[in-house]
């Protein structure tokens, strides 16, 4: 863990963004005007861009957690409850701007698979889109079962199988509820080992990052890139396996 | 120039409070009677006039058909919700009642909307405010219960403004006892809210951080408090009354109700004493007798207390906390002073509740606190903020009736989430949309909060168009739809039709009947609409003064249409429309010949060809007649 705290970004908001604060004038960051405060107009950004962010995926929690809380301070509605309808109908869409942001940023998870989607990945396993179309076909949502799961999912099945006919008949085996409970902590245990493995690709992202900001683009292939954020997709894709598998054993051990 | 100021009102199911912050210590407005509360019961009396409060509980014994309770049950809610309430509650709905409209309770002879009776009671309300102040109230934030969806926020915002109240913010109720609280001990740390109330149960958990108050999770049951106790105790006394009388009287409307206001009168008893007489007569000489005890009691109402430990271990779940870690409870609603519902709570969070805020009081402390921060502040509030979260998660309804959500409960406010559409035939220019809120997997379970139909798609073949919906739930928990056609950048046209919700249209017409029903209302618009026709005659007399028309006048006329003046001017300080009304009439005859006059030489110097500007009669005859009278009917 402290490992990754190293080298997590924290976050520090309030950079200037370039651009003229429409009520003093002055230099404004994105979302407030540093020297008035006032609301700015929503201009489109993503959630890592929002908080000032470069697309990193070591975040440090605290320091999101505080800006999120000085970034409401700035943006909250009730702030403007006696400002202008303009100033109010701003501070709607960029305080919703900053909680769906501080939202997504702060799961580990939702992170990576937004940061994935800027990179252009489409979740196929997962996607909405995906689910929608396997209904209107009939057909089964492709899952596929990662490689080193293959011999224990076949087993599982088997078990379930079974667990299920059992509950049918009304029938109790206790050994083979004893058998599924174990097979549930491995998966468990193996559901939150990912977690560790997900973070030491965030450490190779993020170096990549780091490499493409202190030197030209050129520095980084974009092979190299897309290594790491295949590893990434295919990790995510195994951890919503995992956890459906986890489901199916649980349905089956609730009576 | 005197503060405006903005109240804070808990509309309870119950009783119904009016709160404001003085100074940097929010107090509740008492009303004329002295009382803190005003029960949320509203009666039409025979002379077709609204009462409400505790003149309005008379009725509800007197006359149960002209008086109703707990109508924060039937708030956003259809025809097809309510079977179950129907049982339990002598709602009486309007005979002509069609599915899919919002409902109408009889009072007697009329019937009203549930936003339309909240609004008698918001108004009393207001007017307690308004005498306390001395001065005119327009502004309020009202409380809900936090699991309140779309539709029963919308009909709270709807009573509002029917009202004449413009809401700043709909809070959470929870939320505003955590801010009342908060005011207090200014610590950091997670509370969990634990509110009982009258019809609804909430649970909240929050975390204080420097000010910052940021729920993170929030269950409840929007029907489930202490009026099911009662309901359930009288439906365990009518049949003991039957099987030990042998007498009947659930259909005596009037003698239900009398067991009603005595069980309750017990149930509180029994919070402070171990048991309790009962008594009742009943028609025919009979006497209902009982002595409860308080293990009885607890012993009957163990269901429905119960029912408050799954929303618990809910919100716990999903704010991923253990009771252990829960630094402080504070109990809110008049149900948390039963001593069982104390003990549940200490049960669950493994700690002792705080009870140091009257529990009846504490929601609209908190409202006031938040109408303070709304209002710009006070050094008291100003580092705290509200974040709140929706407690229901918004879908909409996919192929096969499964719902996608879209936005997850427990979202902080406001959240939003865009989705993307498309057409399935060729050349098709609408698309039909269909949002729900709730947590189950087929749109069938869940609350249908709308029907949306996209408009004005340009024609292009399937599957082509791109429509982008916006969803924005705003910081009352009211959802909010826009949408744009990308490809051809048209901003595609929305009808939205809420399920069970009010048009702006009717809520205007609402709020001008209301005047109506209520007596001093109704007395004041009449003095507010002669002041006005006063001014109206006053002013064309000035103006008649200054032209050559009044020269013409004899000097007693002159005299007499001066002392009619001076009468009116005096009469109208005064708060009797009629004798107002009566001197505008004299003062509207003694000036018959000037107003002739006027229109003779205004005709004359338009013919001595000036232009018709010029005349003098641009703005229309300054003559002291310019329209008729208004009419009243009363």
């Amino acid at each position: 863990m402290s490992a990754t705290h190293n080298h997590s970004q924290t976050v520090q908001i309030g950079a200037p963004t370039g651009e003229q604060c429409w009520s003093c004038g002055d230099m404004r960051a994105a979302a407030f005007c540093t020297a008035c405060g006032r609301v700015q107009p929503p201009a489109p950004t993503d959630f890592f861009s929002f908080f000032g962010l470069p697309r990193k995926l070591n975040v440090d929690a605290g320091s999101l957690e505080r800006a999120f809380y000085q970034m409401s301070r700035k943006l909250h509605p009730d702030v403007y409850a006696n400002a202008s309808s303009k100033e109010q109908e701003w501070s709607l869409q960029q305080s919703s701007l900053l909680n769906d942001a501080y939202r997504t940023l702060k799961d580990p998870i939702a992170r990576t698979e937004y940061l994935l989607k800027l990179e252009g990945v489409e979740f196929e396993g997962q996607s909405k889109a995906a689910t929608d179309r396997a209904r209107e076909t009939g057909t089964q949502k492709k899952q596929v079962v990662p490689p080193e799961l293959l011999e224990e999912v076949f087993e599982l099945n088997m078990q379930l199988e079974e667990a299920r006919m059992n509950k049918k008949m009304g029938e109790v085996d206790e050994a083979l509820s004893g058998e599924l409970e174990e097979t549930k902590k491995n998966l468990q245990a193996k559901y939150d080992g990912l977690m560790e493995e997900l973070e030491s690709y965030w450490n190779e992202w993020d170096a990549i990052e780091d490499r493409a900001a202190a030197g030209d683009s050129d520095a980084v292939p974009d092979q190299e890139r897309s290594s790491v954020r295949d590893k990434m997709v295919d990790l995510l894709n195994r951890r919503s396996y995992i956890r459906n598998l986890v489901r199916d054993v649980n349905e089956v051990l609730e009576s | 120039m005197a503060q405006e100021r903005i109240v804070g009102i808990d509309l309870g199911t119950t009783n119904s409070l009016v709160a404001y912050m003085e100074g940097d210590k929010p107090i509740v407005i008492p009303g004329e009677d002295g009382s803190n509360l005003v029960p949320s019961v509203v009666a039409l009396d025979p002379q077709g006039q609204i009462v409400v409060g505790n003149p309005a509980r008379r009725h509800l014994i007197e006359t149960p058909d002209r008086a109703v309770y707990s109508v924060k049950r039937l708030m956003g809610r259809g025809l097809e919700d309510v079977h179950q309430e129907l049982k339990l509650f002598p709602f009486r709905l309007a005979e002509d009642l069609q599915p899919g409209e919002v409902l109408r309770i009889k009072l007697g002879d009329k019937d009203f909307t549930p936003p339309e009776i909240s609004a008698f009671v918001l108004r009393q309300l207001r007017r307690n405010a308004e005498r306390y102040f001395g001065a005119p109230v327009k502004k309020a934030v009202i409380t809900v219960p936090a699991y309140f969806n779309d539709a029963q926020r919308q009909a709270t915002k709807d009573a509002g403004r029917i009202a004449g109240l413009e809401v700043l913010r709909l809070v959470n109720e929870p939320t505003a006892a955590s801010l009342a609280y908060g005011l207090d001990q200014k610590k950091n740390g997670t509370v969990a809210v634990y509110d009982l109330g009258g019809g609804t149960f909430d649970i909240s958990i929050l975390k204080l951080h420097d000010g910052i108050f940021e729920v993170i999770a929030t269950n409840g049951d929007t029907h489930l408090g202490g009026d099911d106790i009662d309901n359930l105790l009288i439906a365990i006394a009518l049949d003991d009354i039957e099987g030990d009388l042998k007498v009947d009287v659930r259909h005596n409307a009037e003698v239900v109700q009398q067991l009603r206001k005595a069980l309750i009168e017990a149930k509180i008893a029994l919070s402070s004493r171990d048991s309790v007489d009962l008594e009742l007569e009943l028609p025919g000489g009979k006497h209902y007798q009982r002595t409860i005890s308080r293990a009885l009691f607890e012993q009957m109402a163990e269901p429905i207390i119960q029912r408050t430990v799954s929303p618990v271990k809910q919100a716990l779940k999903d704010a991923q906390l253990q009771p252990e870690q829960i630094d402080e409870v504070v109990l809110v609603g008049g149900s948390t002073r039963i001593p069982r519902v104390r003990q549940l709570v200490g049960e669950l969070f493994k700690r002792e509740p705080h009870t140091e805020l009257n529990p009846d009081e504490v929601v609209a402390l908190g409202a006031a606190v938040q109408a303070n921060i709304l209002g710009g502040g006070s050094e008291a509030t100003k580092d705290m903020l509200l974040l709140d979260v929706t407690p229901l998660s918004l879908g909409i309804e996919a192929l096969g009736g499964v719902v996608a959500k879209i936005i997850h409960r427990n979202s902080t406010v406001p959240a939003s989430a865009t989705e993307h559409f498309t057409t399935g035939v060729e050349g098709q220019t609408s698309v039909a949309i269909h949002v729900l809120q709730g947590e189950r997997e087929l749109a069938k379970d869940n609350r249908s909060l709308a029907r949306f139909d996209l408009k004005g798609i340009p024609p292009m073949p399937a599957g082509i168009p791109r429509i982008e919906v916006r969803f924005l739930i705003d910081a009352n928990g009211i959802l909010h739809v826009s949408a744009r056609e990308q490809r051809s950048g048209k901003e595609a046209e929305i009808s939205v039709q809420p399920s069970y919700g009010l048009t702006d249209e009717q809520v205007e017409n609402m709020l001008l009947e209301s005047f109506d029903y209520a007596e001093e209302d109704f007395r004041q618009r009449q003095v507010i609409e002669a002041r006005n026709e006063a001014n109206t005659i006053l002013s064309a007399l000035e103006k008649g003064r200054t032209g050559p028309a009044w020269e013409q006048l004899t000097s007693d006329e002159r005299e007499k249409v001066a002392k009619q003046e001076t009468a009116l001017k005096e009469v109208m300080q005064r708060d009797d429309y009629q004798s107002i009304r009566a001197a505008i009439d004299a003062l509207n005859q003694g000036t018959t010949r000037l107003a002739e006059l006027m229109m003779d030489s205004a005709v004359s110097s338009a013919l001595k060809g000036k232009t018709f500007e010029q005349a003098d009669v641009g703005e229309g005859p300054a003559a002291p007649h310019p329209f008729a009278p208004a009419e009243f009917k009363s």
